[in-house]
């Protein structure tokens, strides 16, 4: 189905929730508001013409200082029938980032959730076992988000002791000579 | 008689991450009930690099050799891939010739992945020699990369509108006259493993993923073909010359790690045939197309035409339709050696992309493990994992 189709017919659906939509190199991106996403997503599962049994992708999108809700939380569906695909974004703002678990609609977006709060800091609500994923359990902030710094605080303190060792293995060397 | 009264203890057994089966840094948490596996827990993470973080700060042209040491046994496809999103994006369109370099080169690397591929799965099951002679056959290959790219593993060949260098004659026969051995070659790894009754004992019923189920944990590539579900990128969305070669896309029936092994040795002849096309079509001409990218670039190199933006027309409000022409995104993706490998980008018109996402198959692939190991024995554990063919650097990114 065509694209702009399937976004007509969201719209029709859900008139309350889609923001607006945007078509760029032949993709297109749905923009909801994330309150009823896990209907809007399960309408798109189970819809017989839609049929969007696949999910590629889950990730989201930090747009601070640009825009106010903060988070974009981008589902990336496809259909193996059909042949389509679409994108649904659900915005997300930063006080209150939660936004419903799919992952009791799509097995994959169990791990792809966990991922999104490791990296992001959104809370899926319902998901089963919400954990870091990729970064240690232990760590503190959410790496992905702009204003996590690039370079740690540690870095200077890091090179530091780098010096001091290079400093004694010279002398360690000297004193064998 | 006397009566034994059996009691089965639990157990947890740490497996990992310095296992040499697991094939990089996987560790699993294995609950056992004698010697049957009652829960799976995968942990990952231990070779997280950023990745994704690091691109943000990094020019377009300074991100692809990253792309490299994510899946470094076909880093050839990984960067074809970002290519392929960063042209998207920009709307570059690649000469024919470099089409075809890029064909070559990516069955090149999936015959180079596979090979590792059987080389250790069947080395993890227990056939030894098989080894040898895909490490023999991959060496060849690697010594061809090395002869065009100058590097083996991390070859950071393509570039972002076309090839970094052409291809001599040389490289061409070689190659075609390895493509043409190669089918034989397969049947060779065949004869050693096919009738193994060891082989066939682990492999046929182990590991079942029905269809259904494949396709809701995100399964991509061999792993989802092996159990019958027609899904190939190279079919359904083609890039650079698939969709002018001739070839089929081999399916299984069972969804068992015997199917996924007999896929992956179909496809091999499968890419033998897409290269032997590619060498015997290549056309003439430029290798870089003239908007391509350099690596030295102005500030702002992107010029997004804004008329390629469709959006809503009921939109009034001005602070949202700046916002909407600021951040342009693309989805481009590739079927890599493992599955899907795709690369979601979010550009600000700056020479930097303001979000880089990848898709990465071995990720999605490892938290289908529980699903694949629950119920079944420990042995099994170590078939699973080389069923699914993951890689954890680019599990990790």
């Amino acid at each position: 189905m065509n694209p702009v189709e399937i976004i007509k017919r969201i719209r029709d659906k859900f008139s309350d929730e889609v923001l607006w939509f945007i078509c760029f190199r032949d993709e297109c991106s749905i923009v909801v508001k994330k309150e009823k996403i896990k209907d809007i997503l399960s309408h798109l599962k189970n819809t017989p013409e839609l049929e969007f049994d696949y999910l590629i992708d889950l990730t989201a999108v930090d747009y601070l200082g640009f825009r106010e809700p903060r988070f974009d939380v981008v589902y990336y569906l496809m259909s193996i029938k059909h042949k389509h695909r679409i994108r649904i974004k659900a915005q997300v703002p930063e006080q209150g980032c939660c936004i419903d678990s799919v992952a009791d609609l799509w097995a994959t977006a169990n791990w792809f959730e966990r991922e999104c709060y490791d990296m992001f800091g959104i809370e899926f609500t319902g998901h089963p076992d919400l954990r870091r994923i990729l970064m240690p359990e232990d760590w503190n902030g959410f790496p992905l988000r702009k204003d996590y710094p690039v370079k740690s605080e540690l870095a200077d303190k890091e090179w530091g002791i780098y010096k001091e060792l290079k400093e004694s293995a010279k002398a360690w060397k000297e004193n064998a000579k | 008689m006397q009566n034994k009264i059996k009691t089965v203890k639990e157990l947890t057994v740490n497996m990992g991450p310095q296992h040499p089966a697991t094939h990089g840094v996987l560790r699993l948490v294995l609950e056992l009930e004698g010697e049957v596996i009652k829960k799976c827990i995968p942990y990952i993470g231990y070779l997280h690099r950023g990745v994704e973080k690091l691109s943000e700060d990094l020019t377009y042209v300074q991100s692809l050799p990253i792309t490299d040491r994510m899946d470094y046994l076909s880093s050839m496809v990984n960067n074809v891939g970002f290519c392929v999103a960063v042209e998207k994006l920009m709307g570059i369109q690649i000469p024919e010739r470099a089409k075809f370099i890029r064909t070559i080169m990516g069955e090149m690397a999936r015959i180079c992945s596979h090979l590792v591929w059987i080389a250790t799965h069947a080395l993890d099951i227990g056939a030894m020699t098989v080894f040898l002679y895909a490490m023999r056959d991959r060496e060849y290959l690697l010594e061809l990369f090395e002869m065009v790219t100058g590097a083996r593993l991390t070859v950071s060949y393509p570039r972002v509108g076309g090839v970094r260098c052409d291809v001599n004659n040389e490289f061409l026969d070689k190659t075609y006259k390895f493509i043409e051995e190669f089918p034989r070659k397969v049947e060779e790894y065949e004869t050693l493993i096919d009738r193994n009754r060891v082989w066939l004992k682990r492999t046929k019923g182990v590991g079942v993923i029905s269809a259904e189920e494949a396709i809701n944990w995100g399964l991509t590539g061999p792993t989802l073909r092996g159990s019958g579900v027609y899904y190939d990128v190279r079919k359904f969305f083609p890039y650079d010359a698939y969709d002018k070669v001739d070839f089929e896309v081999p399916l299984g029936k069972n969804g068992d790690i015997y199917d996924r092994y007999k896929c992956r040795m179909l496809e091999f002849r499968q890419s033998a045939k897409i290269i032997k096309q590619c060498i015997e079509r290549l056309p003439d001409g430029s290798i870089l197309a003239e908007n391509a990218l350099r690596i030295r670039m102005p500030e702002s190199p992107l010029k997004i035409d804004k008329k390629d933006i469709i959006f809503d027309v009921y939109i009034e409000d001005k602070q949202i339709q700046e916002f909407i022409q600021k951040f342009t995104e693309v989805y481009a993706s590739v079927e890599a050696p493992r599955g899907e490998l795709g690369f979601y980008i979010v550009c600000d018109n700056s020479s930097k992309p303001y979000r880089m996402r990848v898709r990465a198959p071995s990720f999605v692939h490892a938290g289908v493990l529980p699903k694949l190991c629950e119920g079944s024995l420990v042995a099994d554990v170590i078939a699973n994992i080389g069923s699914i063919d993951i890689v954890l650097g680019e599990c990790d990114r």
